[in-house]
């Protein structure tokens, strides 16, 4: 995605600054270390500054990954469900998910320019990209509730069959999921460092533009799945 | 995002040595809300023992009611007037214990004390590190899962009770409501939301543990370095990630069939109390055992992994010897943790399940048991030519490797798919992992609050009162759970509320009284321990940095370590976790703090600092 | 001290353990013909881990009691481990524990890979919370439909029988199982409202009955009898008592019962409970 960011405008924009201690790995596995089965240990100590300022993307990464496990296991009932009997009624694709999904990809367009924005010490820009994602976002939710309203109006519930079921479900912990990054985007535009250094400020809005930016993406990824997973496999 | 927040919010200075959060100065900050690890371990154990004395207290009483069934308890009839009305207990009040007893034992004891209370406490510490990576996010993990604790409690006192189906929860008993029986009305509404705010709590958790163990640890900890506990609370990390989600997946699927006319796990066609369902079509109760079970086996895991990491840790130090295999160790943790999500179908055996699907789980199931099987070797290894010394975190570590061994093994009985067909769901399988999951798990947190006790507190717990305790207990439950294993061949099924109805169940009785006798035994030892711990938080014998003279970083801190764990002095490592008598070496324990002979210079204000004072005193 | 001890009530405890596997609690004999294969596999099975058990606990006795710290200032063993052991217990568990895995199927797949064979006599049971109903299809060998909108305990139709299906005119719903001797049966498992477990202990045999599923099992009873039938899956409040019997009787007894209709079907079925006591 967009760690590897390079200076422009003759900033250093590396992501550390402060000075990597020498690493005691050429120690090679270190005296003693346990060397198991007798086998020399190979293993480097490791430098931990360097890792530190990882540690928001590591940890969104990890998030990540039980929030993918969540949707794997209701994927799986949603399959196993759909193999099951004959009362699964497939519904049409509510035009709106069209729109959604349009919404939905631009908002990670947006969110990118944004992240380049800040990359490049624009903050004004990069806040106006901000914004707009989190409006592209929120227009996301509207017409996944109007897509809501338009098989209610149908008469398609909840409970009407199991595709509606799995519909409802996986829309609306999508939704819940996603409203959860557009909090995160008002936390970008809210959380600013000021008592920090300038220089240092923008370094720590790029890291958590970073990181939230993980997150917002996977969101769209997500969504793109569910809306096939919803109406290529029924 | 509050994982965001987290990480750049609290995450402050970048100068080496500087804690990321000062210490907090009101009482509130300080031990309610506080965001130290220390604090948060301590409060995870706190409420690991408010239940797991809870679920004793409830075990009592299932004993006495299949013990002596009908009998008029007159103090039950004023604590519970509707679950057991003139003192004489009900089936449901029954079944609600066993349902509570299993639920609070499993995920707020068996999950919450060894993973949330120890790896809180120790895995930053042992890694050198002054926090875990997002302390905020961690402060909430245990709230949450408070919350998480009382909504369960608050089971018993709505209308109907708790919920009686078991901590497994079957549908469609789980899924229709109160017509099923009292209990699963609002009872079952409120495990179902307990449980989920749990797998919440427990997944912030897991998130917080994995990045801290990546990303913090002190200079020189490599992975190969780090403390076998590390390495089991990582692993257990994995395992709760990627299996809470599926619980949590399931549960809301389970809520929605119950509450919004849902068919994911309700078929059609259903006669409840004479009554047909008409609402539901299609669904099948197969589906929650899949998703449940893929949970509930790496579940167990999530219980017993650390209780293994603190055995291996602790029979190396009193054995005075390194980790006998510590990369067989290693990758044994990693064999169990990656095959226990591929064995869950063993519980389904007779389930309706395709039997062909239960011999390819059968054959997974018995492959877990080499790594088991790896692992006691290697206790046994280690203890081999040490020098054992018998303190109470010794004694109880000891007996975790018997008591692993004495349940785990009965795996290779109720693994076989054709064992199972008489073997399901009787005590043989209740005895099978009580032992192994749950005391084998419950003996590696009691060595673990002696072994940890003088860190966290800074005084020694009462040895002659542990050494009792570990008597008692290890007798005791060996009381308890090896007739078990014969109730279950002659055939004694379980969550029965009595033993009343069937002939070929009346021979068993002695064996019902002995275990009962078991019971009051070791749950009145306990007491002993309870007293133990509090009386020596205030009044026991004051102990220095490295009481134990062990070698792992939390022993080169102050007892109770500082606010920031190194007084601003990041550790750094020199060798792996266990060198216990190195020949040539001056003393039979080398820290991983110090270092090689030609590098003094280097840390001498690590060294300095902590002054690991190893007062010597033996045991 | 204490290590010598310790030593001790481990290896007291590990003959408490295996004395109770001889002090004659065992299960009841078989009834089936799949019986003796699982008690072979049974026996072998609980050997194994008896044998594996004793030397576990032996070992562990022995290093607590051979290895304590004598005080006299000797250092442990600086041993970091040994691959070659690592790799002979490895694999020889390996070997063990496949092995068994392998054998553990061989009556499982005698039982379940295999239909019942052509002809064999059917009955359905239809399990609700707490009681059983055995649904015989009567001398036409034709289940009459059933169907759950017709379900009334009241009026004693347990399974929904539909009274207007010329093929139901013989059919039987009674609450004990019968089966023929040495004739195989093919049992049609059910359930009304939430799972049970159909479960004889004689007969080594357990099944779940699932809400929504046609579960079918067959076997072969060989020793006449009274035996006791349990619900072995939680079921609600009184699981605990949710018994029926099954009858194993002569193959021309059978016959005989199951032509009968309803109402002598029953009285015949009492007669028969009282016979085999």
């Amino acid at each position: 995605m967009v760690t590897t960011a390079t200076s422009t405008k003759g900033i250093g924009t590396r992501e550390r600054e402060q000075p990597i201690i020498s690493p005691l790995g050429g120690r090679g596995g270190g005296g003693n270390g346990p060397r198991g089965n007798g086998g020399g240990g190979g293993d480097r100590p490791r430098d931990d500054e360097r890792f530190r300022d990882d540690r928001g993307r590591l940890g969104m990464w990890v998030g990540l990954a039980s929030i993918l496990m969540l949707f794997t296991a209701l994927t799986s009932a949603y399959i196993v469900r759909a193999g099951l009997s004959d009362d699964w009624r497939p519904l049409q694709v509510p035009n709106f998910l069209w729109a959604s999904t349009a919404l939905i990809l631009a908002s990670s367009v947006t969110f990118q320019m944004a992240h380049r924005a800040i990359k490049r010490y624009e903050v004004k820009t990069y806040t106006r990209w901000v914004t707009l994602t989190g409006l592209l976002g929120l227009g996301f939710l509207t017409t996944q509730l109007l897509a809501w309203r338009q098989l209610v109006a149908q008469g398609v519930y909840l409970a009407s069959n199991p595709h509606s079921s799995f519909f409802y479900l996986l829309t609306g912990v999508h939704g819940l999921h996603l409203l959860g990054g557009i909090l995160g985007l008002g936390y970008l535009l809210a959380r600013r460092w000021n008592k920090l250094a300038s220089r240092e400020a923008i370094r720590r809005r790029q890291r958590a533009a970073g990181v939230i930016g993980l997150y917002w993406h996977f969101m769209d990824g997500l969504w793109v799945y569910l809306f096939l997973l919803l109406f290529l496999w029924r | 995002m509050a994982e965001a927040e987290a990480a750049h919010g609290t995450h402050a200075e970048h100068a080496e040595g500087v804690h990321r959060h000062p210490a907090p100065t009101n009482f509130i900050r300080k031990y309610i809300f506080s965001i130290d690890h220390k604090v948060i371990g301590i409060q995870y154990l706190l409420l690991a023992m408010a239940s797991v004395f809870v679920g004793m207290f409830l075990s009592i009483l299932m004993r006495l009611n299949l013990t002596w069934p009908g009998t008029k308890w007159p103090i039950l009839g004023t604590l519970f007037p509707a679950g057991a009305p003139n003192g004489i207990m009900q089936p449901e009040f029954y079944l609600s214990l066993v349902t509570m007893h299993g639920t609070m034992m499993v995920f707020f004891v068996l999950t919450t004390a060894p993973q949330g209370g120890f790896g809180n406490y120790f895995l930053p510490i042992q890694i050198g590190a002054d926090d875990m990576a997002f302390p905020t996010l961690n402060m909430m993990s245990f709230w949450v899962t408070f919350v998480g604790f009382l909504v369960l409690l608050s089971a018993f006192f709505v209308e109907g009770g708790a919920p009686l189906g078991g901590w497994t929860a079957y549908p469609t008993l789980s899924a229709i409501g109160k017509d099923a029986g009292p209990g699963q009305g609002m009872g079952m509404n409120l495990w179902i939301i307990s449980i989920a705010i749990f797998c919440a709590g427990s997944l912030l958790g897991a998130l917080n543990f994995i990045t801290t163990l990546l990303n913090m640890r002190a200079r020189g900890m490599s992975l190969m370095r780090m403390p076998l506990t590390c390495w089991s609370w990582f692993t257990t990390a994995v395992l709760a990630l990627l299996a809470f989600p599926v619980l949590l997946a399931a549960g809301i699927l389970l809520y929605l069939d119950r509450n919004a006319m849902t068919s994911f796990f309700i078929p059609g066609g259903l006669v409840v109390s004479d009554k047909l369902l008409v609402d539901h079509k299609g669904g099948s109760p197969i589906l929650w055992q899949h998703l449940f079970w893929f949970f509930g086996h790496p579940e167990v895991y999530i219980a017993i992994l650390p209780g293994m990491g603190a055995t291996s840790h602790i029979l190396s130090t009193f054995a005075r010897k390194p980790v006998f295999g510590y990369r067989a160790m290693v990758f044994a943790m990693f064999g169990i943790g990656l095959l226990g999500f591929f064995v869950w179908g063993h519980h389904m055996f007779i389930s309706g399940m395709s039997p062909y699907s239960g011999m390819a789980f059968s054959i997974l199931t018995l492959s877990i048991g080499v790594p088991s099987a790896i692992k006691t070797f290697n206790w046994i290894g280690t203890l081999w030519g040490g020098r054992i010394r018998f303190t109470s975190p010794m004694l109880f570590a000891i007996g975790f490797v018997s008591l692993f061994v004495a349940g785990g093994i009965t795996g290779l009985v109720l693994g076989q798919t054709t064992l199972d067909l008489s073997m399901h769901d009787t005590y043989f399988v209740l005895a099978h992992f009580h032992l192994v999951m749950g005391v084998a798990a419950i003996f590696g947190i009691f060595a673990g609050i002696y072994f940890w006790f003088p860190k966290m507190f800074g005084r020694m717990m009462n040895e002659t009162l542990g050494k009792l305790h570990f008597w008692v207990t290890f007798v005791g439950v060996y009381l308890i759970f090896a007739p078990m294993h014969i109730m279950g061949i002659v055939g004694m099924p379980r969550r029965y509320a009595q033993f009343t109805e069937y002939d070929f169940l009346k021979p068993l009785h002695s064996l019902v009284l002995l275990v009962t006798i078991g019971v009051i035994i070791t749950a009145t030892i306990q007491l002993v321990f309870l007293f133990n711990f509090f009386w020596s938080i205030f009044k026991g014998r004051r102990a220095g940095d490295n009481p134990w003279e062990a070698t792992t970083l939390e022993w080169s801190t102050p007892s109770p370590p500082p606010h920031d764990n190194f007084a601003g002095i990041p550790p750094v490592v020199h060798r792996g976790a266990y060198e216990f008598s190195v020949p040539g070496a001056a003393r039979d324990f080398i820290m991983q703090t110090e270092p090689e002979p030609g590098e003094a210079s280097e840390i001498v204000s690590t060294e300095g600092s902590s002054g690991n004072g190893h007062n010597g005193h033996k045991h | 001290m204490t290590g010598r001890a310790l030593a001790v009530v481990i290896w007291l405890l590990t003959i408490f353990c295996v004395a109770l596997f001889f002090m004659g609690w065992w299960f009841p004999p078989s009834i089936s013909e799949h019986g003796p294969a699982y008690d072979q596999q049974f026996l072998i099975t609980i050997i194994v881990v008896g044998i594996s058990f004793v030397l576990a606990q032996v070992g562990l006795g022995y290093m607590v009691w051979r290895y304590r710290d004598t005080g006299r200032g000797e250092r442990a063993l600086y041993s970091h481990g040994s691959n070659r052991l690592e790799m002979t217990w490895t694999v020889i568990t390996a070997v063990i524990f496949i092995s068994l895995a392998v054998l553990g199927q061989r009556v499982w797949a005698s039982l379940h890979f295999q239909p019942a064979p052509p002809g064999t006599a059917q009955i359905e049971v239809v399990a609700q919370q707490f009681q059983w109903n055995f649904h015989y299809p009567g001398a036409d060998k034709q289940f009459g439909r059933t169907d759950p909108t017709l379900v009334k305990d009241a009026d004693l139709n347990f399974v929904g029988l539909d009274a207007s299906d010329p093929l139901a005119k013989d059919d039987a719903v009674v609450a004990s199982l019968a089966v023929p001797l040495n004739r195989p049966i093919e049992l049609t498992l059910r359930a009304k409202d939430v799972t049970h477990s159909f479960w004889v202990p004689p007969l080594r045999f357990k099944q779940d009955l699932v809400p929504g599923m046609n579960i079918k099992v067959h076997f072969t009873a060989n020793k006449p009898g009274k035996y006791e039938l349990a619900c072995a899956e939680l079921c609600g409040q009184f699981h605990f008592k949710m018994k029926s019997y099954m009858l194993v009787i002569p193959g021309n007894e059978y016959d005989e019962l199951v032509a009968l209709p309803q109402a002598q079907f029953q009285a015949r079925m009492g007669e028969l409970l009282k016979k085999y006591q």
